[in-house]
């Protein structure tokens, strides 16, 4: 099941309504497929491309510039160990290294049930918890070897199913408001402002002309 | 004073330049003579600054500072210092670091000779590097296509390949994945860049990244050779050099002519080459004889031919095609047929085409003027399909220049995104709906779209600012309807222009030289005589002519003993090829003349072998009226010759002199007797200024003589660095030297009511009806026409015909999953895969034509009426 689902569907137009430009709205479409199946399926991005008026080239295109947007499966768990500075100088590194021990697996990698992936990141902005890391995007930290493996154990037994959701949900808040500023609101919008830079410009421009005329 | 007339100054090294507000730097100091190395910069893409390889010095509030020169305009008072040593520094660091990653396989490279990174690393690089890290690895050339192979390691993401696939061919099928060190070009997966225009991508890319797969491995650029001439693929007439090796064509580079191509070109029209040499190619003259195909001599055959030419009646010889040829052929036949034979069944259009009357007599436009009209009106078959470069021009004239269209159409084409209103109507009912446009009363089941919104469109608008293009868009319906829709548009917009959306290669030539019943050359019609061709010319047709498919009508009755068939293969080309069949084994002596062997040649009973292009020299006539030259590159194939040869020596066989030696003489004729080309000199055709072609009457063409731009070296590589070789003009047949000398013609369009010149529209006016469908058959570019199919890598791109149906129609044929379905008319049975198009009307299927397959062309008839088809599910 990698096209949206019906439920998935309505919400992509919720989405697709708030963007003036169609395209806008891929980035956050990408990220409502990876709700749905975990990472962004080819069928997904195809859709998408659909809906906002491009092709699936570009959709992959804007897709792969993004770790947060997975091109190929992941595991129920995303783990993001941090190397950048703070955390390297707090063991970072090494906390890494006991990643793949504890999980079988190396950066990069997926375990075979499916439930974990392991990556490296660039600083999470959690430093003052460093060493950190991320699951699902949720920080944790500061943590040593025994408290990773705890964590692990956790995730597996299903204890913070509350706390860390299946990869690919980014808030479990939904929008349940209408649009706060209607579309036309905010085309109008556009116009007037376009149209007012426009005479300013021209104003200027007029005034430079005559300045130069002097 | 208007703005972009207003003239900037500033300083470039210390030299003071002009330029205009909103050039960029770069182009300006282009202009003054300093050329600022460059990659991502080409002058017919948006700029975006990502190499960084044109960086320059440039004064601020803050003293010099380096700016990328093709992503800042030029400002009045504008400092600027290419050659410091802060310059130079930047762009030798710019060039280590595209060369970090860059593998440097310039020896097995196609690139290598031609490559803008080689040369700007010479010119402007280091010439050691620093680098000793491992660089970065993919696998070695991908196929992105049938067409291109990628090879991500060389790319030095300069953006230009997919800045023209999303900009220029609004096809973003390739674009850049991944970032950073990762940053590559890719397709997406199961989706192949299988666009019509992806050749333009390895032509600009300035690097061995991309390359096509006909010219793989096949030259060096030193070794080659190269003239310019015009693509007569089709009727744009884009302008390009071939570059041959070794006496075979190994490519064909766009030219950047300004008022034609802007230096693309469709891939039909460049990869077209291989035919050429195709193992197809007729190499003598042969007789059908009962044992099959009897090599003989030129003599012999022509004798033959002769004999049969003096036993028959002028009615009764006819001559079909020549559509190809150029316009020195076609004058010369015209010559023979209707001024030595004196027959004036002569035509050049395959049923496929307009009346004549129509593109000989309105006022016509050029494609600047229609890019430019306030409105255009298209009434053509999809463009991209029939004419793919005026497709990009229209395209990029709406996106950016806010071109208006106003679109009637069968069904959705690719310029429906354009349009500001696109009307559809029922197959037969274009004029009702055009009649509609100018307020009268018309069945709301018989077309669909805002026709009120059409209306205010058309009358917001001056109507001598209108252009519209007229075409054939449906082969299955008489072509008596979409004519009198274009005619009543043309008159009513009074002041309106006409652009031709004809097809073939040069009929637009052949109309204006007279290959079509009714005319003489010059646009002028039969019956008008003409004081000058009377003067050249042995006689006159005393009857007026038939056109193609009244030729094979009246052959069924045995009132035709010789046809001439000048590369027209009937039995695919013919939209009624049963028709066509019928008609040739009618007909005691048909003369074949031909480059290619194809399913018509077995029914000829002689076949005489025609050069082909590249291998001759002479002029071609686009869309526009555009004269421009085809260069010789090739020795002619085996005993081929050219076609005015062949007319002449024919002639000669029969007891008369045509008076031509040469292309000169005949180009000589043509001025004296067409006032249209009067004027249009040998020398001012081939002069530098005029290369890009100039427009009959020459009045019409003022504008257009030296808009031809040389573009920076670095923007087509593949054209500067190889050198202009073979005969040098001046010896050549066609091209003069020296500055154009133009005369002013006298000629002007007898332009009356066009609709006059019509014939009535008193068949039934059928509509939708219950379980018949009527039937849509459309051209598209690769069809299984002898051209494509002998081009050996165009041919793997020819999918079999599809349909579409509209999605009550699908539902009504009870097909789900599966569009498998078997259409039945005309008392053939064709089976296809159908898709759905919400843009046609209930009761419409629109089959694609299937040219050599022949299967399609069984499904009608030319009779009068709409083509209607029954259809079940498989
Ligand atoms: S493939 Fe060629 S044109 Fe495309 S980005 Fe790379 S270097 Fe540029
Ligand atoms: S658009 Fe026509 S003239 Fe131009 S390259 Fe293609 S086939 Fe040739
Ligand atoms: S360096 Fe690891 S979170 Fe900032
Ligand atoms: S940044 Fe100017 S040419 Fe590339």
């Amino acid at each position: 099941m990698s096209r949206f689902t019906k439920e998935m569907e309505t919400r992509a137009y919720e989405l697709l309504a708030l963007y003036p430009e169609k395209r806008s709205a891929t980035i956050p479409l990408c990220h409502l497929a990876q709700e749905q199946n975990g990472y962004l399926t080819e069928e997904s991005m195809v859709q998408i491309a659909d809906l906002v008026g491009t092709t699936p080239a570009e959709v992959l295109g804007a897709a792969s510039f993004y770790d947060m947007l997975h091109t190929e499966p992941v595991g129920k768990y995303v783990v993001g160990v941090c190397t950048n500075i703070a955390c390297l100088l707090q063991g970072g590194e090494e906390l890494l290294g006991h990643a793949e021990e504890k999980l079988g697996i190396a950066t990069g990698a997926t375990t075979d049930d499916g439930m974990f992936t392991l990556e490296d990141m660039e600083c999470i902005a959690h430093c003052d918890h460093a060493p950190a890391l991320q699951v699902n995007y949720r920080f944790f930290g500061p943590l040593t070897n025994d408290g990773f493996d705890t964590l692990v154990d956790d995730l597996s037994a299903g204890k913070l199913e509350s706390e860390v959701p299946p990869h690919g949900t980014l808030s479990r808040v939904q929008r349940k408001h209408p649009i706060a500023v209607p579309l036309e609101e905010i085309v109008r919008h556009r116009r007037d402002s376009d149209a007012k830079e426009g005479e300013r410009l021209a104003a200027k421009a007029a005034a430079e002309a005559k300045e130069g005329s002097n | 004073m208007t703005d972009s007339e207003k003239k900037l100054k500033l300083t470039v090294n210390g030299k003071e330049v002009e330029s205009a507000p909103g050039e960029m730097l770069i182009a300006a100091a282009e202009k003054a003579g300093v050329l600022i190395p460059r990659f991502c910069y080409h002058p017919r893409l948006e700029p975006v600054g990502v190499c960084r390889m044109c960086l320059v010095e440039v004064k601020g509030p803050r003293g010099f500072t380096l700016q990328p020169a093709c992503y800042i305009a030029v400002a009045d008072g504008m400092e600027v210092v290419t050659d410091s040593d802060k310059a130079k520094k930047a762009q030798d660091g710019v060039l280590e670091f595209l060369l970090a990653n860059h593998p440097l396989d310039c020896p097995v490279c196609d690139k290598g000779g031609e490559c803008p990174l080689q040369d700007q690393t010479l010119t402007f690089g280091p010439s050691e590097s620093r680098f000793v890290e491992e660089k970065r690895h993919f696998e070695k050339p991908i196929a992105i296509s049938k067409l291109v192979y990628l090879d991500r390691e060389r790319c030095i993401q300069c953006d230009r390949c997919t800045r023209f696939a999303a900009d220029i061919a609004g096809e973003a099928l390739i674009d850049f994945e991944g970032r950073g060190g990762e940053l590559h070009i890719a397709t997406f997966p199961d989706k192949p860049f299988a666009s019509y225009f992806s050749g333009n991508t390895a032509q600009i890319c300035p690097v061995g990244a991309l390359t096509t797969t006909p010219y793989r491995f096949k030259a060096r650029p030193w070794d080659l050779e190269q003239v310019e001439s015009t693509c007569v693929s089709c009727a744009v007439g884009c302008q390009m050099v071939v570059q041959s090796s070794e006496n075979e064509i190994v490519r064909y580079l766009g030219i950047d002519s300004e008022a034609v191509n802007q230096s693309w070109l469709c891939d039909k029209g460049r990869f077209g080459f291989e035919s050429v040499s195709s193992a197809e190619r007729i190499p003598s003259p042969y007789f059908n004889e009962a044992s099959g195909m009897v090599e003989t001599g030129w003599s012999q055959a022509l004798d033959k031919i002769a004999k049969a030419l003096k036993s028959a009646e002028p009615e009764s010889v006819a001559v079909i095609g020549g559509s190809h040829m150029a316009n020195e052929d076609i004058y010369t036949w015209v010559k023979l047929a209707k001024g030595v034979i004196g027959t004036d069944s002569v035509d050049a259009q395959l049923d496929d085409g307009l009346d004549p009357k129509i593109v000989a007599l309105s006022d016509r436009a050029t494609i600047q003027e229609a890019t430019q009209a306030k409105l255009l009106i298209l009434m053509a078959g999809d463009l991209r399909e029939e004419l793919p470069i005026l497709f990009l021009r229209i395209r990029s004239a709406a996106k950016k220049a806010g071109l208006k269209i106003l679109e009637i159409s069968l069904s959705e084409t690719s310029l429906s995104e354009e349009a500001e209103v696109s009307l559809r109507y029922f197959p037969g009912h274009a004029e009702e709906l055009v009649n509609g446009l100018f307020g009268a009363e018309i069945d709301p089941q018989l077309f669909a779209g805002d026709l009120q919104a059409a209306r205010a469109l058309v009358s917001s608008v001056d109507p001598a600012s209108v252009v519209v293009v007229g075409g054939r868009e449906n082969l299955a319906d008489s072509s008596l309807d979409p004519e009198r829709a274009i005619a009543k548009l043309l008159d009513t917009l009074v002041g309106s222009k006409f652009l031709s959306g004809l097809r073939r290669g040069n009929v637009n030539g052949a109309i204006d030289l007279g290959m079509v019943p009714g005319f003489v050359p010059g646009r002028s019609q039969l019956q008008a005589g003409n004081e000058a061709l009377r003067a050249k010319w042995k006689t006159l047709p005393r009857k007026a002519g038939r056109n193609s498919k009244e030729i094979l009508e009246s052959a069924l009755k045995g009132e035709i003993k010789v046809l001439f068939l000048l590369g027209a293969d009937l039995i695919s080309d013919f939209s009624d090829s049963a028709l066509a069949e019928k008609a040739l084994s009618n007909i005691p002596m048909v003369v074949g003349i031909d480059t290619l062997t194809n399913r018509t040649t077995s029914h000829c009973s002689v076949v005489l072998p025609a050069t082909a292009f590249a291998e001759r020299h002479g002029s071609t006539t686009n869309i526009e009226g555009r004269v421009s030259t085809l260069g010789k590159k090739l020795v002619g194939f085996s005993l081929s010759r050219p076609e005015w040869m062949i007319a002449v020596e024919l002639a000669a066989y029969m007891g008369e002199d045509l008076g031509f030696e040469n292309l000169h003489d005949i180009w000589g004729e043509i001025q004296e007797v067409s006032q249209l080309h009067r004027g249009l000199s040998i020398a001012a055709l081939g002069a530098p200024g005029a290369k890009e072609g100039i427009v009959v009457p020459l009045s019409a063409s003022k504008v257009q003589i030296s808009t031809r731009r040389v573009l920076d070296p670095i923007a087509t590589p593949g054209i500067t660095s190889v050198g202009v070789s073979g005969p040098p003009s001046s010896s050549a047949a066609l091209p003069g030297e020296g500055d154009p000398v133009l005369s002013e013609s006298t000629y002007s369009p007898q332009r009356s009511k066009l609709l006059e010149l019509l014939a009535q529209n008193d068949r039934a006016k059928a509509g939708p009806e219950a379980d018949n469908f009527a039937l849509v058959v459309s051209k598209r570019l690769y069809d299984h026409g002898v051209e494509v199919m002998s081009a050996k890598h165009l041919s793997e791109l020819v999918a079999p015909s599809k349909g579409r149906v509209s999605p009550k129609g699908w539902g009504q044929i009870g097909l789900n999953g599966s569009g498998l379905t078997r259409l039945q008319g005309n008392g053939a049975s064709v089976e296809l895969e159908l898709v759905v198009d919400p843009s046609l009307l209930d009761g419409v299927v629109k089959v694609e034509f299937d040219g050599a397959l022949g299967e399609v062309s069984k499904l009608f008839g030319v009779d009068n009426s709409t083509s209607r088809v029954k259809m079940e599910k498989v």
